[in-house]
């Protein structure tokens, strides 16, 4: 349990996944311009994070592990994620179509976020177990959530200020990122697992 | 017909460096570059598999049915990223150890599946040989300046953990350790950015 609780504060706060580790960079940039399209994403890839973690690690330890065909792990953990996330999509379009409705267009993108296929290879990489995995993996999306709900509202303020020309853009957006990471950077040392 | 596989090549190095103009692949980008050394590593292991990937693509873009090419594509390139990853771990297990996760991640980089959807899937062979050469050295060229930055202010050495290591500076240089940091990537890459868009605007104004 206190091994859990510490793995969700790590990897939300102290080893931000986007600030500190920089998986998931592209969306975080990409879809950051507006609070409400970042509250969507977040929602999928926390969705699509913690159901392909899930899957992967059953996977890992019982097809890949006893068979000994462990060099097949990144092919194997791509298809999953590319496959999970057309499952959820069309399970979610039957199933709940006011969630859809929100999530939709997010999560075809979210295949080749890299903060994805990162969990799955480092649960097995850190050697968690099941519940380990899934709380990892819940925590380092709720952390890119988070980065992006941040990174959203700077940007809707920064729309309004004046910004010298060369600088606008994705320039000015990586500065405030740099900003924010060093606001992070006084989590570390916090925790260690 | 030469000029145009140059055009294809020099395309990716500059009017459409993946790093400072189509600001791909980020992630790795911004993770590897606190050396030199992994900074190179990086970029030349995305030359190897976006080369590889790309020929293979354009030879089966007959076969490749439209409505599965995505996962297609991401197969053929996860082998190559496989096969780069053993090659790593048994001949530079050093560099293999910097770049960690980020070997694998290469199947995520958003550059070699975007030039396979752009380019590979509809071009033949050798132009997107090419391609792939010309985005990968892109890429690379990226990196080495923005590990060139951040390893000789943030470290106060050149191609540190090599046999050409040099310190750069004397015994009382203090080095500017935020560069080495996370917030120093973000913070070197956007000024990057910026300057390239400053240089962009004056060549295409004269």
């Amino acid at each position: 349990m206190e091994k859990l609780i510490t793995i969700l504060f790590i990897y939300i706060l102290v080893d931000n996944f986007v600030l500190q580790r920089f998986f998931g960079i592209c969306p975080f940039l990409g879809v950051s311009r507006k609070m409400e399209t970042a509250m969507g994403m977040g929602m999928a890839v926390v969705f699509v994070i913690t159901i392909s973690t899930l899957v992967t690690w059953l996977i890992h330890y019982y097809v890949l592990v006893p068979l000994g065909i462990e060099f097949l792990q990144l092919v194997t953990f791509i298809l999953v994620i590319a496959g999970m996330v057309q499952l959820v999509e069309t399970f979610l379009r039957k199933a709940s179509p006011t969630l859809y409705q929100g999530l939709g267009i997010y999560l075809p993108l979210i295949t080749t976020n890299c903060a994805v296929l990162a969990v799955a290879l480092l649960a097995v990489r850190q050697e968690f177990t099941l519940l380990e995995s899934v709380v990892f993996g819940i925590a380092a999306s709720l952390g890119f959530w988070m980065a992006l709900v941040i990174m959203s509202g700077i940007r809707e303020r920064l729309e309004l200020s004046k910004v010298p020309a060369p600088l606008q853009g994705t320039a000015i957006t990586l500065i405030t990122a740099s900003i924010l990471s060093l606001a992070f950077m006084g989590f570390r040392g916090m925790m260690t697992l | 017909m030469k000029n145009s596989y140059l055009a294809d090549i020099t395309r990716g190095i500059f009017k459409e460096n993946p790093t400072f103009r189509l600001v791909l692949g980020m992630c790795p980008t911004l993770a590897v570059t606190v050396l030199v050394k992994n900074g190179l590593g990086m970029g030349l292991a995305v030359v190897a598999v976006l080369t590889c990937s790309n020929i293979v693509i354009s030879s089966l873009r007959r076969f490749i049915p439209e409505q599965v090419r995505i996962p297609c594509y991401i197969v053929i390139i996860a082998t190559f990223v496989s096969i780069v990853e053993m090659v790593l771990q048994a001949f530079v297990p050093s560099l293999y150890a910097a770049l960690g996760v980020f070997v694998p991640l290469i199947v995520v980089n958003c550059i070699i599946l975007g030039r396979a959807e752009a380019f590979a899937g509809k071009q033949p062979v050798l132009r997107s040989l090419c391609d792939g050469i010309g985005s990968g050295l892109g890429f690379t060229l990226g990196l080495l300046l923005l590990s060139l930055v951040r390893e000789v202010f943030g470290n106060g050495t050149l191609l540190a953990e090599t046999n050409y290591a040099v310190q750069l500076f004397g015994p009382n240089f203090e080095p500017m350790r935020l560069l080495a940091q996370p917030a120093g990537a973000f913070l070197v890459l956007g000024l990057l950015l910026a300057l390239t868009n400053i240089v962009f605007k004056r060549l295409q104004i004269e």
